[in-house]
């Protein structure tokens, strides 16, 4: 046995605090032992990505906890669900409360999870700060609070991160600890020019390139310009976590553990070098893409990970400029919390007859909202368009917000200059 | 032949091993009504787990396979036990789910599987110091030659 538990953490495994934070403190342990680790610590916050019904345990496992007693022990912000809580009647599945959806993200309520259902809680209040210890689930949150944030925990999921919230705990191993946050693989951007521009396209496609590479290991970036603002940083993240299993990323001169090259890898040499060419890039951004420009689309999809408060500010003004007026839905996801920020200033109003449809709670391509899935489905989400295919089974075009926007209009894949 | 190992997942078990060449991804790997391998890229697509003694290098894949291993031993459609060349904390976590909910254990045993082959009769259970104590007869045809 590696793992040596303190006190408290005994404590809590004898039922101190009740059966079911025993239960989470029994799987929390084991979890620990098959990882190596050889101690617990503290965390001061949590996000679970429990919400999502994958079978009968999900709910059941919550709902024991409940009997148990247990409640989170720290501020715990939840990730999407299957149902869009605030427009229901977009959703093609049941919302009633004997819905295994709807009892999921209920019970994860009652447990005292902060009914926040975003894929992006560092775009909330409950965003961590730097050096700050937590469990989080989600691929893409997970590498924005460790890279773009500088805060720590590891790839937690089903099961474990909510038994990490319960506890306060988590593992003293992996990218909790500091020399295990050190970059490993160095990526040089080469053939560039000398000021490169930062487009949503160059960072989706560098995320997309770094992800497939690295595995498990921690990529070193060089050479990329500091970007137009984190929205950027979380595109990057959220394509190297779906096309690989990327946890943490340093970006030299941009993300905070990663002043200068000698910090990124803490002195040591990197275990291997690439390069990343402007061909690189362009290859990366045309396999997004299952069709050609110019074929009919029947959807526009938006905010994977969900949309900020910028880039609403951003499709707005657009769809201002262009007012598509085909009737092709433009969907976008976003985290509650914004939705109300942009309805409270009246942002939305008459959006709809642009085809706008917000979408709360959820994300397009992991539940059932699309109507039609016949034809092709434009996005401005490489992590979108990653895994459309695979779940709902449609056609998929990859652009920039602008180019979506166009192309609602136009009725077809289109790009370039509005 | 008898190998010790180390139990991840406490557990007795009897079955017959059904030997993987690489880690399998419970989520998008294992159809859940039948138990059987349906992700395209693993060698051993098609192959059944049902009811085996389940043995691989080690595990692979996203912490949503805890949810789906959880599963298939709920639903029975999932094997016997586990035996891993390394560790892998997403399997432990889906036996300890299902274990503590169900009643349903599915072992978890860390040992060398270089000494089991498929089709080979397998019995987990306690050794003398409380590790795990795996028992191999082999019925392969090479082993009967």
């Amino acid at each position: 046995m590696t793992l040596k538990l303190n006190a408290e953490d005994t404590a809590l495994l004898n039922g101190d605090a009740g059966e079911g934070t025993a239960l989470a403190m029994r799987i929390l342990a084991a979890y620990s032992e098959a990882i190596g680790a050889e101690a617990m610590l503290p965390i001061s916050g949590a996000h679970i990505d429990g919400c999502l019904y994958h079978g009968a345990a999900n709910v059941d496992f919550v709902e024991r906890l409940l009997d148990g007693n247990a409640r989170v022990r720290v501020p715990t912000t939840l990730n999407v669900g299957s149902l869009d809580l605030i427009h229901p009647e977009i959703m093609q599945i049941s919302t009633d409360d004997a819905s295994p959806h709807k009892r999921l993200m209920a019970a994860h309520e009652a447990l005292g999870c902060l009914p926040s259902f975003t894929c992006a809680p560092y775009q909330t209040l409950f965003r961590p700060r730097f050096g700050d210890q937590v469990a989080w689930g989600e691929s893409n949150a997970i590498v924005f609070a460790n890279s773009v944030i500088g805060a720590r925990t590891n790839r937690y999921g089903d099961f474990i991160d909510l038994c990490c919230a319960i506890t306060g705990k988590a593992p003293a191993w992996g990218l909790h600890l500091d020399q295990n946050r050190r970059g490993q693989l160095l990526y040089t951007l080469k053939g560039f020019p000398a000021s490169i521009e930062p487009t949503d396209a160059l960072f989706t496609a560098v995320g997309l390139i770094v992800g497939k590479m690295s595995g498990e290991r921690i990529p070193v970036i060089d050479g990329l310009p500091a970007p137009r603002d984190e929205d950027q940083l979380k595109a990057l993240g959220a394509a190297a976590a779906a096309s690989g299993a990327v946890g943490l990323f340093h970006i030299v001169g941009v993300t905070p553990e990663a002043p200068t090259i000698e910090a990124a890898f803490q002195g040591l040499p990197p275990e291997a070098t690439f390069e990343i060419t402007p061909a690189d890039v362009e290859t990366a951004l045309r396999q997004l893409s299952t069709v050609p420009d110019g074929a009919p689309i029947v959807a526009v999809c938006l905010g994977t990970p969900h949309f900020s408060r910028p880039e609403w500010e951003r499709l707005l003004s657009c769809l201002g400029d262009v007012r598509p007026g085909r009737g092709i839905p433009i969907y976008v996801n976003t985290g509650r919390a914004t939705l109300e920020g942009l309805e409270k200033d009246g942002l939305l109003a008459g959006t709809d007859r642009f085809g706008l449809q917000p979408v709360a709670d959820t994300c397009t391509y992991v539940t059932s909202i699309l109507q039609d899935l016949t034809g092709v489905i434009m996005t401005n989400s490489g992590k979108w368009a990653y895994y459309a295919p695979g779940n709902l089974g449609c056609e998929v075009s990859f652009g920039t917000i602008e180019d979506c926007v166009q192309s609602a209009a136009l009725g077809c894949v289109a790009r370039g200059a509005i | 032949m008898i190998t010790t190992g180390r139990f991840y997942a406490e557990g007795a078990a009897n079955g017959t091993a059904v030997v993987l060449s690489e880690p399998l991804s419970f989520y998008g790997g294992v159809d859940s009504e039948t138990g059987k391998i349906i992700d395209h890229a693993h060698p051993e697509l098609g192959r059944c787990i049902t009811g085996s003694v389940l043995v691989m290098p080690g595990g692979r894949g996203s912490s949503s396979s805890s949810s789906v291993l959880a599963e298939i031993i709920r639903k029975g459609t999932g094997p016997v036990a586990i035996i891993l060349g390394t560790p892998d904390p997403i399997m432990v976590v889906a036996s300890l789910v299902a274990e503590s909910l169900y009643g349903l254990r599915c072992p978890i045993v860390v040992c060398d599987i270089a000494g089991i082959s498929d089709g080979d009769e397998v019995h987990i259970g306690r050794g003398g110091n409380g590790g795990a104590e795996v028992q191999v007869l082999s019925v392969s045809a090479s082993a009967l030659s």
